[in-house]
């Protein structure tokens, strides 16, 4: 009986014990030593991502076969997490930085989101001297650069490029109500009542985020390419009556979308476009994949329009990699941007996933109808960045600006919409 | 002696969850308060001391303002709904009627689902599209000539869009206060109720004056538990409606604050807040069950 009890306290210790051990020591995964000599190195590059599945899975491992072959003696360790949209990716690197641990290199929207999060806690290097070496600037366009550095320093790598300011509608609901396509918001306005009319919702939209995907193309197509970027940078008016316009746009814009919005995601709002229930949609360019897989022709099933008033603007986003400080292999990661940034990654990378390449010199035989119209606007248009996608603001002023257009969708009051926006600004962003 | 080293042997033997709930629980709690006293915002801890200034903001911020209406809203009206509802089920079962089990069990069966399978069936029933594509509740109420009934459900003009929620919420848990008042009513001895048939005292009597004051201390620990459910709800408001700010509760926005944005300040204190509110509901009952065990 005695002994019974002695060993089951010696059992509860037992569990106790390693129960902690397991608690306070993380054993590390690989044995983390400051960078040594190039030569005692281990080659492997990790590289941390959340394309996990789809297209985008499938690009990134025919990304990894053309490093493979360029750097063959380099092991390339493919550390993605998968859902959340990357959250829980971000959530698994936030720890793992605050550890000092990090991976060779990661996914991140590019722009203020990696800047905003990354750069601002010092933890990823600038990568000027990577794009003279490779030539990245004279092939990607010129006003995408400031929109991915601060303080003149490169901070990452794009690899695709999306477009947000794309207007989808249905040829045939436009054709049978007379309709043309739109390119400015009065046209656009025009236009919608004709449809309401004719008992067709104008415009399709989805949930909340998707309504701030629709407020940056307003702001965008109401104040023009010079006047959206100064909100960004901070010398541009948040109180100014052209914003107070775009709001009003804005609002008179949500007038015509479908009343279930709220409870749709962004394809389900596209597959309203797709059936004929509604007649546009305004959704970033991974759009077209979705109309793709309802096996609809390019112009004739869906067409596709810059949104109103940003004709001759590519609004982008983009998923770039980056340089950590503090990089375990510097110079395989080095050899895993420089393959991010090459045409032959790029080539491999984007037909798959349904995105552009970053650089203009991509073979346009590769791409789809409406990939070569993209690649067009890419290498000819001027590049301005998206808001909902995380170029232009950091994630803080994202979203205090989600939360006042929320409670814009709520109550409908501009006024407190604009003063919202313009404490946003000053709380998170760069106006002082 | 012996009941000395029984002692020993029994404290050694809940140690290692003590120490787990010291570290993991109330330690996780206190760094939580540090967290929301501090200025951090952004990847790296920042523990500069900024006092109340997170819960001074958090209380004139419009959203947040909005997140404790809707919970009062939804917290008030799913008590009420699952207590009642639960309570006349339990006294219709407790009539003895045959096929009892069945019946248990077929209102007990919401309760095994997660919220979330509850949020995304609730979210088809309860679509408020209209005209030709109109579905679920709606189209059902529209082809049995119930068009009074059809409405926009959760998209209903803020506050009441949220009191939409506690239909699946109360769907899911009045079969759970139902058990509770079930195993109540089964509690009461036989002998008062033949006493108070004896003395004359109808059926009607019998349940307001015997059964619900015996039934109290069953009703309080059901508003415990559907209490705290109600005053952390997330996963069902985000399976129905996502991040839609109409139906926002501090769960939702501290996930966002925290997540989204970075600013863990602002998102402990939005969690202090949260854990506040069900404290200010718990502790009163452990007072009570306490009280009531000293009293055995």
């Amino acid at each position: 009986m005695k002994r019974s009890v002695w060993f089951s306290l010696c059992l509860v210790l037992a569990l106790m014990l390693s129960a902690c051990g397991g608690a306070a020591t993380p054993a590390p995964a690989e044995p983390v030593s400051a960078p040594a000599e190039p030569e005692e190195m281990a080659q492997e590059v990790e590289v941390f991502s959340w394309w996990t599945a789809g297209g985008e899975a499938d690009g990134l491992a025919a990304m990894i076969d053309v490093f493979a072959e360029t750097d063959p003696d380099i092991t390339f360790n493919n550390a993605a997490i998968a859902g959340g949209a990357g959250t829980n990716a971000r959530a698994v690197l936030a720890t793992r930085l605050s550890a000092g641990e990090p991976p060779d290199s990661w996914q991140g929207h590019a722009g203020q989101e990696l800047i905003g999060t990354y750069v601002a806690a010092g933890q990823i290097q600038p990568l000027n001297d990577l794009y003279e070496q490779n030539g990245w600037l004279d092939v990607m366009p010129e006003t995408l650069i400031p929109l991915i550095s601060d303080g003149g320093n490169i901070y990452s790598v794009p690899v695709n490029i999306h477009r947000a300011n794309v207007m989808w509608y249905n040829p045939a609901v436009l054709s049978a109500n007379g309709v043309a396509v739109p390119t400015s918001w009065e046209e656009f306005f025009a236009a919608a009542d004709t449809l309401q009319g004719a008992g067709v919702t104008p415009l399709a939209m989805g949930e909340q985020w998707t309504s701030m995907h629709l407020f940056e193309t307003v702001l965008l197509g109401t104040l023009g390419v010079d006047g959206y970027n100064a909100l960004w940078d901070g010398t541009g008016d948040w109180a100014s009556p052209e914003v107070a316009a775009a709001i009003e746009g804005f609002g008179k814009a949500l007038a015509y979308t479908n009343s279930d919005a709220s409870t749709l995601s962004w394809d389900q709002a596209a597959q309203l476009v797709a059936d004929g229930d509604a007649a546009f949609t305004i959704m970033g360019d991974w759009a077209e994949g979705f109309f793709k897989s309802l096996e609809l022709t390019p112009m004739e099933g869906f067409g596709w329009a810059p949104a109103p008033g940003s004709t001759g603007v590519f609004q982008f986003l983009s998923d770039s990699f980056v340089l950590p400080e503090g990089v375990p292999h510097p110079e395989a990661a080095t050899a895993w941007l420089t393959v991010a940034g090459s045409k032959e990654g790029q080539e491999a990378f984007n037909p798959i996933k349904g995105s552009i390449c970053a650089r203009t010199d991509c073979d346009r035989t590769l791409f789809d109808e409406y990939l070569q119209s993209a690649m067009n606007d890419w290498s000819s248009n001027t590049v301005v960045g998206s808001l909902t996608h995380g170029v232009v603001a950091n994630d803080n002023w994202k979203s205090q600006i989600d939360t006042a257009l929320g409670l814009y969708l709520a109550d409908g009051d501009g006024a407190a919409l604009q003063s919202a926006l313009v404490e946003a600004c000053s709380a998170a962003g760069p106006c002082s | 002696m012996r009941s000395d080293k029984d002692r020993l042997l029994s404290f050694a033997l809940v140690s290692p969850s003590i120490l787990a709930i010291a570290i993991f629980v109330y330690g996780f709690i206190g760094w939580s308060a540090r967290v929301s006293l501090s200025t951090w915002q952004g990847l790296l801890p920042d523990y500069t001391w900024a006092g109340l200034k997170n819960y001074l903001e958090l209380f004139q911020d419009r959203r947040f303002q909005i997140d404790i209406r809707n919970t009062v809203v939804f917290t008030v009206l799913f008590l009420v709904a699952c207590l009642v509802i639960g309570l006349i089920l339990a006294v219709l079962l407790d009539q003895r009627l045959r096929g009892e089990d069945l019946f248990r069990g077929i209102y007990l069966f919401p309760m095994s689902v997660s919220f979330i399978v509850t949020g995304v069936a609730w979210r088809w029933l309860m679509n408020p599209a209209t005209g030709a594509r109109t579905s679920g509740l709606n189209l059902l109420f529209e082809r049995l000539g119930l068009d009074f009934l059809v409405n926009s459900w959760h998209t209903t003009t803020p506050p009441w869009g949220i009191a939409f929620i506690v239909i699946p919420a109360v769907w899911q848990m009045s079969g759970f206060t139902m058990a509770l008042y079930l195993a109540g009513l089964r509690g009461i001895p036989e002998e008062i109720q033949e006493a108070a048939t004896v003395d004359g005292a109808s059926g009607l009597q019998i349940f307001r004056h015997i059964s619900l004051p015996m039934l109290k201390p069953v009703t309080l620990s059901a508003v415990i538990i559907l209490g705290h459910i109600s005053l952390k709800v997330f996963d069902l408001i985000v399976a129905i409606s996502g991040k839609d700010i109409r139906l926002d509760v501090p769960s939702i926005y501290m996930w966002t604050t925290t997540f989204d944005a970075n600013n863990f300040a602002r998102g402990a204190a939005i969690g202090i807040i949260m854990l506040l509110s069900v404290t200010i509901l718990v502790v009163p009952y452990l007072n009570y069950s306490m009280r009531s065990e000293a009293e055995v």
